[in-house]
């Protein structure tokens, strides 16, 4: 096994001089994102740099409360982000339901995941619980954001359907049913896409990374499979107790309550 | 069977008193926004009253579960509901629905020759003009038989005197069955020809 490339200074510049060049092809074709795409590299490298040195302190200085502070930061900061990512004034029922779902969705997975299928030891051992959680959380937040945008359209869209259907005898659950159904499609086919393209039309980050760290990909192999199972699990539970849950805030004594308004 | 005493919703309507009979035809008539809907609605449980009762068979609709009423007290919108799929499939959603047994081939057929509507069981409701929809949305509450219907503007969508007169022979049918039917409408001249009794709303008052 060949030992991991250490990337010099100048070499990992020279990779800024090839965003530079994009930035000029932006320029040279007038394609208006060269702003965006200026912050958004130097975000990058300040969060990556800062995390870096952060995970380097955590790794060297394990501690329990640290990682489960971090874990529940993760959580806050996805549900923060998906509050804000929804183009939809939400009352307080809702976001509770986003906010549960999201974390008890997640963190079981996360639980399952480190004590039975990677028996991590120490239970806290930062060096695998912060990348796993990270993915979970990341995967579980951008399922739910899709499953609560589809569910807030197809509400709104579809509001005298499901009052009809109310108007027929259906109970709420029988009512929005479709709408549910395509919140969970919407919200878990992308990480089944994900699965079915993986090996064939791409090498996933979490194995490639290994990989280039040294590993054999007969063990980062392994290691993907698991946590995409994981990733899957954790998403499909999410999603499950939110579309399960989240349905109900849109009634009342099975009346429909009015329409959500649009954020400003 | 339904009563209502002192009912007030909002600042939409206001109704000290109005009785609707057992199986009488009562259409509801008025101008656009004058709470014809509104009103109706309070009769399923779709709206609540702000203030005051409303009894239905005796029984007070505040204590009543509203799924449960709503099987009893079907209401039609004035926008046919239909959902992807088959003829068969639309037919016996509001059985579904109500977690009624399904129809039976022949109760299908039978409505759907009632209704004039000379397509097959498994033709895809997409093909559908608006006023077949219309039908094909009658067609399933005569399937469900309820005790009252509440028919929203249930000529709006319908294409031609052909489906008027569709919707006439449903009227006589339900009325022969002995259910109570409800009807709002803006047409006097419907109103005039089928009803019972006509209540006329304005600016969210009984005026007559």
């Amino acid at each position: 096994m060949k030992s991991l490339i250490d990337i010099e200074f100048w070499r990992l510049v020279s990779a800024y001089v090839f965003v530079l060049f994009v930035l000029l092809i932006f320029q040279w074709r007038g394609i208006s994102r060269k702003m965006q795409l200026t912050v958004a590299t130097l975000r990058m490298t300040i969060q990556l740099v800062i995390a870096g040195y952060v995970l380097a302190y955590i790794f060297d200085n394990p501690n329990a409360w640290l990682v489960v502070g971090i874990v529940l930061a993760m959580e806050v900061f996805a549900i923060y982000n998906i509050y804000k990512r929804v183009p939809y004034a939400m009352p307080k029922a809702l976001k509770r339901v986003i906010a549960s779902s999201m974390f008890a969705g997640s963190i079981v997975a996360l639980l399952y995941f480190n004590f039975v299928v990677l028996n991590v030891s120490p239970w806290f051992d930062p060096r695998y619980v912060i990348p796993i959680a990270g993915m979970m959380v990341g995967n579980a937040m951008t399922g739910v954001t899709l499953g609560i945008q589809s569910l807030l359209d197809n509400m709104s869209n579809n509001r005298d359907k499901v009052e009809a259907a109310l108007m027929l005898g259906a109970t709420p659950k029988q009512a929005v049913k479709r709408y549910v159904d395509r919140a969970f499609d919407s919200a878990v086919l992308p990480t089944i896409n994900n699965m079915v393209g993986m090996g064939i039309v791409f090498l996933p980050g979490m194995m490639t990374g290994q990989i280039l760290a040294g590993l054999s990909p007969v063990t980062a192999i392994q290691y993907q499979l698991a946590i995409m199972l994981g990733i899957l699990g954790g998403v499909a539970m999410s999603v499950i107790l939110f579309t399960q849950l989240a349905y109900k805030t849109f009634f009342e004594d099975a009346q429909l309550k009015p329409r959500l308004k649009e954020k400003k | 069977m339904f009563e209502f005493q002192n009912i007030r919703f909002l600042n939409v309507l206001h109704v000290p008193t109005l009785t609707i009979h057992e199986g009488d035809i009562t259409c509801i008539v008025g101008e656009s926004g004058a709470g014809k809907s509104t009103l109706a609605k309070l009769l399923n449980k779709m709206n609540s009253p702000t203030e005051g009762t409303i009894t239905y068979k005796g029984q007070d609709l505040k204590k009543m579960d509203a799924v449960t009423l709503r099987r009893d007290v079907v209401m039609l919108s004035q926008t046919p509901l239909i959902v992807e799929g088959t003829i068969r499939d639309n037919l016996q959603l509001g059985l579904h629905y109500a977690e009624k047994t399904e129809a039976t081939e022949e109760e299908m057929m039978r409505v759907l020759q009632e209704m004039k509507l000379t397509q097959s069981l498994e033709d895809d409701v997409a093909t559908l003009s608006g006023g077949e929809k219309q039908r094909i949305a009658l067609a399933r509450v005569a399937l469900m038989n309820p005790s009252v219907l509440i028919l929203d503007e249930p000529t709006s969508a319908l294409d031609d005197h052909t489906e008027e007169d569709v919707m006439r022979q449903f009227l006589r049918n339900a009325k022969q069955a002995g259910q109570t039917i409800i009807i709002i409408t803006h047409s006097k001249t419907l109103a005039e020809e089928v009803s019972d009794r006509i209540i006329t709303v304005k600016a969210g008052e009984i005026v007559d």
